[in-house]
């Protein structure tokens, strides 16, 4: 339960992360063609609440149940060593992703890094024919050559900024916000 | 956490992070890459100066899994049965650059001097000390038993038979399923029971049968035959037929019971074959999850920022925290 401090400008409220999360639904499936070959995996802990919703909006459209996983990267982060030994998040891959067109799903992309450690995480269970990537909001800052296929929302940050994903399901509230602070923001 | 040296020393907060990150760690045994990079660069050490293969090839595999490199130091055969002191080599370890050095002594606090001495800078796992403690061995073992339990240890009664007197396994798990809230039974025969026992967090009784049917866990002990100096009971058989598991006690168990044997077992001695092979039995499960659990131990105690402080420089206990990466 995080309450949204006075100085935080919301740039997304709930009803935007809805449509985006739509608009983000239709592209995939769009893209795809056949939902048949397609697993959507979220990245925890608020990616997995986003492919939850994708799934279940995936589901309305294609009339029948569409499931989605999560993959912990945590033991694939290339920044372990900066701090204490950090909990592992639940890893639960719903079926083989081996020939499979995998979509990650995150809430804010950044540096790039957690997606760099999620693929690496990805080889390991397999051999998808491809990899998607699906984020809520894409804030630039790259470090590392990966982009987004489909984006919530494109949203230019200073690095003094903080972009904070809040979602029902965790945080009381579906809201996406702009805070003014010095430290670096999520990755 | 910097080491783990007793059951006693985690908290229950800690005890259960330990037996969650395990839960998850347990699904890399059922992946085609059965892998994480997670301890890539880091040095282990298996220093077993007593004999051991479960404890010591569990510990390597856990290791492996993670991607550690594995230095296997066993005494026999090394430069200890010349007369090197402990303290010479562990010197000897930290100069090859261990992170963590996973330790089985016969002499009771060996870890403990080896964590508090300065010899070495990396972390110190106890893998049975004397008659002391196995703390992972708790761990596996309350790992495994909240698997079958429903997920929580609170208010679950859990009976240790045999040979407490010298068992390092029953001293960790009185400690730790304390911690975790389940009410434990000690039962054994009165010249196997330890002096003191009476200010352990645990019940004790002389009567097997007593203490099988409000049982939720039936933990079998090893009657340690290399330890049995002295007479301590009159007779195997008779040993055997007050406290061996057979069949006959089994059935008296409820149905959601099961049997835990830390290995290696002897048949027929205080676990009869046909308890050892029922279903109830998890002994065989207990060794996958002694992996899981030992790589949780790994990886929480070296996986991230450590304490880069070298040995010599006695009196500060101020971490200097600089990450490995300026090495490469």
């Amino acid at each position: 339960m995080v309450a949204v401090p006075a100085s935080a400008r919301t740039v997304l409220d709930d009803q935007d992360i809805s449509r985006a999360l739509t608009r983000i639904t239709h592209e995939i499936l769009e893209k795809n063609r056949d939902a048949d070959d397609l697993v959507l995996l979220g990245v925890p802990t608020r990616g997995v609440h986003l492919a939850q919703r994708i799934a279940a909006k995936m589901s309305q459209v294609e009339g029948r149940d569409i499931s989605s996983g999560a993959l912990d990267v945590t033991m694939y982060r290339d920044d372990l060593r900066l701090q204490p030994a950090r909990s592992l998040e639940h890893t639960d891959i719903p079926d083989d992703i081996d020939g499979r067109v995998v979509v990650l799903i995150d809430d804010v992309l950044m540096s790039g890094r957690t997606i760099r450690a999620a693929l690496d995480a990805l080889a390991d269970h397999g051999r998808p024919r491809a990899v998607q990537l699906a984020v809520l909001v894409d804030r630039g800052h790259r470090e590392l050559p990966i982009r987004a296929d489909y984006v919530g929302k494109n949203l230019p940050t200073s690095m003094e900024e903080k972009v904070k994903v809040r979602l029902a399901e965790i945080d009381a509230e579906d809201s996406v916000t702009i805070e003014a602070v010095g430290e670096g923001g999520q990755a | 956490m910097k080491h783990l040296l007793s059951a006693g020393d985690l908290s229950r907060d800690e005890a259960v992070r330990i037996l969650d990150t395990a839960e998850e760690l347990l699904g890399v045994a059922r992946r085609p890459i059965k892998k994480l990079p997670t301890l890539r660069g880091r040095t282990i050490v298996n220093l077993f100066f007593e004999d051991s293969t479960r404890t010591r090839i569990s510990f390597e595999a856990a290791a492996k899994r993670l991607s550690a490199d594995v230095i296997n130091f066993s005494a026999k055969g090394s430069s200890v049965s010349k007369g090197e002191s402990l303290k010479d080599t562990a010197l000897t370890l930290q100069a090859m650059g261990a992170d963590a050095v996973v330790i089985r002594h016969s002499a009771s606090g060996a870890p403990h001097r080896l964590a508090h001495s300065q010899w070495t800078r990396g972390a110190v796992v106890n893998a049975g000390d004397g008659t002391h403690e196995h703390p992972t061995q708790a761990l596996l073992d309350a790992f495994t038993a909240r698997k079958h339990l429903g997920g929580d240890l609170a208010g679950r009664n859990i009976t240790i038979v045999g040979d407490v007197l010298h068992s390092r396994v029953a001293r960790s798990n009185a400690l730790l399923l304390n911690t975790l809230g389940a009410n434990v039974t000690l039962v054994a025969p009165p010249t196997l029971l330890p002096v003191g026992v009476d200010a352990w967090p645990v019940q004790t009784s002389y009567d097997l049968d007593a203490s099988l049917e409000k049982a939720d866990a039936v933990m079998m002990l090893r009657v340690q035959a290399e330890r049995m100096n002295a007479a301590y009971f009159p007779s195997a058989r008779e040993y055997s037929r007050r406290y061996g598991l057979d069949v006959a006690r089994m059935n008296r168990l409820q149905d959601h019971a099961i049997v835990m044997h830390p290995g290696p077992m002897n048949r027929g001695m205080e676990i009869s074959a046909d308890v050892a092979d029922c279903e109830r039995s998890v002994i065989v499960e207990q060794v996958t999850n002694g992996v899981a659990v030992r790589m949780a131990v790994l990886y929480l105690l070296v996986g991230g920022q450590t304490d880069d402080t070298g040995p010599d420089t006695s009196g500060s206990t101020e971490n200097i925290h600089s990450d490995n990466e300026g090495a490469r």
